[in-house]
């Protein structure tokens, strides 16, 4: 028999649930959307004993059933509607042992929607350190469940956990508590009114914020029911938590012992030092910079073999397939455009490494503890600060990491101006074209090329800044902004969970970005090898001198320069040069640059098609090197193409502009509406064209 | 009458009164309710957010809000 069990993760945020769910999981886990919203679904397969396997769904980490953001709300919604497809035979409550009185308010809230849960009190080897004793049989009595201690250090547990999924039909699924318990008036009211439904479920619905749920409250209105006010539910709800403390403080009196005289901890001693007025900042700064120094140093030697390894594919195909059309198509145009986004791959891998561990070690709080005060002068809240140092990796993760932000402004200005932070994506283009037009020289021990790469950092940096700053001012919005955060105990991250995020983000980076290059290479080339008219079809016809004056290399090579020139592409890039003429830039920068709006990243393989096609090569496998085309590349008079002017206003086109079709279709859902995107896409591509402008104006 | 922004670092309370509707309610389910001790652990510059200690949750809230949480009396710390 084929049987799945479906178990539902759910616990506090910081309580290790993920580690959990890795555990059970392994590798067999995939990371999906819930429709419509970008809360990722982590979904995972656990392998129990007689061939059942259970199905584990890591819910977003919430502190309880009244949803005040959309993470918390899929949870919500989840719990309440048993004709859900995942809607979970039961639930395993994560809790923080150190904090288990406050993680069993979302027990209690679990228990009372009557689905069958256990009860897993996680890091339960910091117990002995914490002076903590836990009398397990009476809390398993008095809280109606099954307990399993678990850590995050060993697997011992793991056999009694799946034992206990297994036989989920003997957990107990009674209620905790009586809801009348908290005003029994107004519930035996809401009763009264709607006979047939379940109290506490009623009750949840009620609670929901209308901002971020789907759940269905039409029936409410149909009643004669008075709902009440928002203040007076709040103060309902207030009465509902006070009731629960109270119920779970009686229990915990008996059953958990607390020696505060042995807890050892050196938590309270690091704060003193990492939120420390002066050293704190100190200390960020140092992380920051050793950041940047791992994703620019480090980095580069498996990128040298990433680079080399490309290099000797694309000479494999050249020589091993039959030479034609296809064979350009896959070497020229997908194989070197992959290429150039894997070569990004281990500066991804270290930015997620690094933002990844400062997370789970519990450091990331206490930068936005520091930083809340700075940040609200320009606007933002303090929890933008990881947003922001996200969008240097990849602004579509970080404006998903804004979601904890609670105040809707606050959060809006901070999606708005990630895009201005200097992504991965830059990289490549930033890279190829500093390397063509600034100087490889040194003056006191400082390389030019260096500090412009740096120079870029600042300036997206500062725009994103700045650009919060001005809109602080111009938008119109609730001012109402909050602050409440949980500040976790310092962690020592486990190499294990840090290695699945950063294998699960690189993945997903790579096959999204994978897949907009292969088909935007496809398209181009296939745009620059065709054409009409006589000068794409007869292009001998067209050569400046005699064609007995011309070498053979000479002949193929002009006549390639023509027809490309004709082909569509060529067609088109000579409709839009006008635009892009004032900038500095041919017609073959400005279809690099059209294509770039999918994303930024397909500059560097655009050129790579364009040039590759024009640049006859008989010598089989000895590409010649991009660089080296770019460098020789001239216009009709011999003038350079790449000069100083023109490769500083590229560079600075390509620090302000919006180009990321992914990040535009990010912030569509998650501010629900195409005006932000579309305000976006403009403003930051008019700046970008106005600074490229003045910049190469002033400059040539 | 007290609230939790008159403590400085390293001063102890008890929670008296969260009844402002503009609490939110989160920080209530995070243990801020009345009877309970509060203690202050960190004051970020320029008056920043205050990094306090209600019964065991470490939290971070803005001096505005932390404005609103009434207190009953100053626990002397020695």
């Amino acid at each position: 028999m084929n049987k799945q069990i479906k178990v539902a993760l759910i616990g506090n945020p910081n309580t290790g649930k993920t580690s959990i769910f890795n555990s059970l999981t392994g590798l067999k886990q995939k990371t999906a959307n819930y429709p419509g919203v970008t809360v990722e679904k982590k979904e995972g397969i656990c392998r129990l004993d007689r061939g059942v396997k259970a199905h584990i769904y890591d819910l977003p980490g919430t502190y309880s059933l009244n949803a005040s953001s959309i993470d918390e709300n899929i949870v919500v919604e989840l719990l309440l509607n048993k004709n859900h497809k995942d809607y979970p035979d039961l639930a395993i409550i994560v809790s923080d042992v150190e904090n288990l009185k406050r993680n069993l308010v979302l027990f209690t809230q679990v228990k009372d929607l009557k689905i069958p849960t256990i009860l897993a009190i996680n890091m339960s080897d910091r117990m002995k350190y914490k002076g903590i004793e836990l009398d397990l049989s009476y809390l398993e009595n008095h809280l109606d469940t099954k307990i399993i201690l678990t850590t995050n250090r060993t697997n011992r547990w793991i056999d009694k956990l799946k034992d206990l999924i297994n036989n989920y039909n003997k957990l107990p699924s009674n209620k905790f508590m009586d809801p009348q318990l908290i005003d029994p008036e107004y519930f035996k009211n809401l009763q009264r009114t709607f006979p047939k439904q379940d109290l506490y479920k009623l009750w949840v619905v009620i609670c929901q914020d209308a901002n971020f749920t789907s759940v269905d409250k039409n029936f409410l209105d149909s009643s004669d029911f008075e709902i009440k006010s928002i203040s007076e539910l709040k103060r309902l709800q207030q009465k509902e938590t006070i009731k629960r403390y109270q119920l779970i403080n009686n229990i915990l009196k008996l059953g958990q012992k607390v020696d505060q005289s042995k807890a050892v901890g050196f938590g309270a001693a690091m704060d003193r030092i990492l939120t420390h007025k002066i050293f704190g900042y100190v200390f960020f700064c140092l992380i920051l910079l050793g950041m940047f120094q791992a994703i620019y140093e480090w980095a580069t030697i498996p990128m040298n073999y990433i680079d080399s390894m490309f290099a000797s594919i694309t000479g494999w195909v050249k020589i091993n397939l039959p030479s034609g059309a296809m064979t350009d198509l896959l070497a020229d145009g997908i194989i070197t455009g992959i290429g150039g986004i894997v070569i990004f791959v281990p500066q991804i891998a270290f930015l997620f490494m690094f933002i990844s561990v400062l997370e789970e070690s519990g450091y990331m709080s206490r930068v936005v503890f520091l930083m809340d005060k700075i940040m609200q002068k320009f606007g933002l809240s303090g929890k933008s600060v990881v947003p922001l140092i996200s969008g240097v990796a990849c602004a579509i993760p970080a404006i998903m990491a804004t979601r904890n932000i609670e105040s809707w402004k606050e959060r809006l200005i901070t999606i708005l101006v990630i895009p201005f932070m200097t992504c991965s994506a830059r990289l490549p283009v930033y890279l190829i074209i500093v390397a063509l037009v600034i100087p490889n020289e040194t003056i006191l021990g400082v390389n030019y090329q260096a500090v412009a790469l740096m120079s870029l950092y600042i300036i997206g940096f500062l725009a994103a800044i700045f650009s919060a700053y001005i809109l602080n001012m111009i938008l119109k919005m609730g001012k109402r902004s909050v602050l409440v955060m949980e500040m976790p105990n310092y962690k020592i991250p486990l190499i294990k969970d840090v290695l699945y995020t950063v294998i699960e983000k690189t993945k997903s980076f790579i096959v999204e970005a994978g897949k907009i290059i292969l088909a935007i290479s496809i398209i181009l080339w296939f745009l620059a090898t065709n054409g009409v008219g006589d000068k794409f079809k007869n292009p001998e016809k067209y050569v400046s001198q005699k064609i007995e004056l011309l070498t053979e290399d000479e002949l193929q090579t002009e006549m390639a320069a023509i027809k490309l020139e004709n082909s569509f592409i060529g067609n088109i890039g000579k409709t839009i040069e006008p635009v892009f003429k004032p900038l500095g830039y041919d017609w073959k920068i400005g279809i690099a640059l059209i294509t770039s709006f999918a994303a930024r990243e397909v500059f560097v393989g655009t050129l790579a098609v364009i040039y590759n096609i024009e640049n006859y090569d008989d010598s089989k496998g000895k590409r010649r090197e991009l660089k080296n085309i770019m460098q020789q590349e001239t216009d009709k008079n011999g003038n350079k193409i790449f000069t100083l002017a023109s490769g500083i206003s590229l560079l600075l086109f390509y620090a302000f502009a919006m180009q990321c079709m992914s990040t535009l279709a990010i912030v569509k859902k998650e501010t629900n509406s195409w005006k932000w995107p579309a305000i976006q896409f403009i403003i930051m591509t008019l700046i970008a064209y106005i600074v490229s402008l003045i910049a190469f104006q002033l400059i040539s | 009458m007290h609230s939790i922004a008159d403590l400085k670092k390293g001063e102890k309370a008890i929670i008296k009164d969260v009844s402002d509707n503009n609490i939110p309610i989160k920080l209530l389910e995070m243990g801020c309710l009345p009877g309970n001790e509060v203690e202050i652990i960190q004051l970020a510059p320029l008056l920043g957010p205050m990094y306090i200690n209600i019964n065991g949750s470490h939290l971070a809230i803005r001096k505005e809000t932390a404005k609103l949480i009434i207190i009953d009396k100053l626990i002397n710390n020695e």
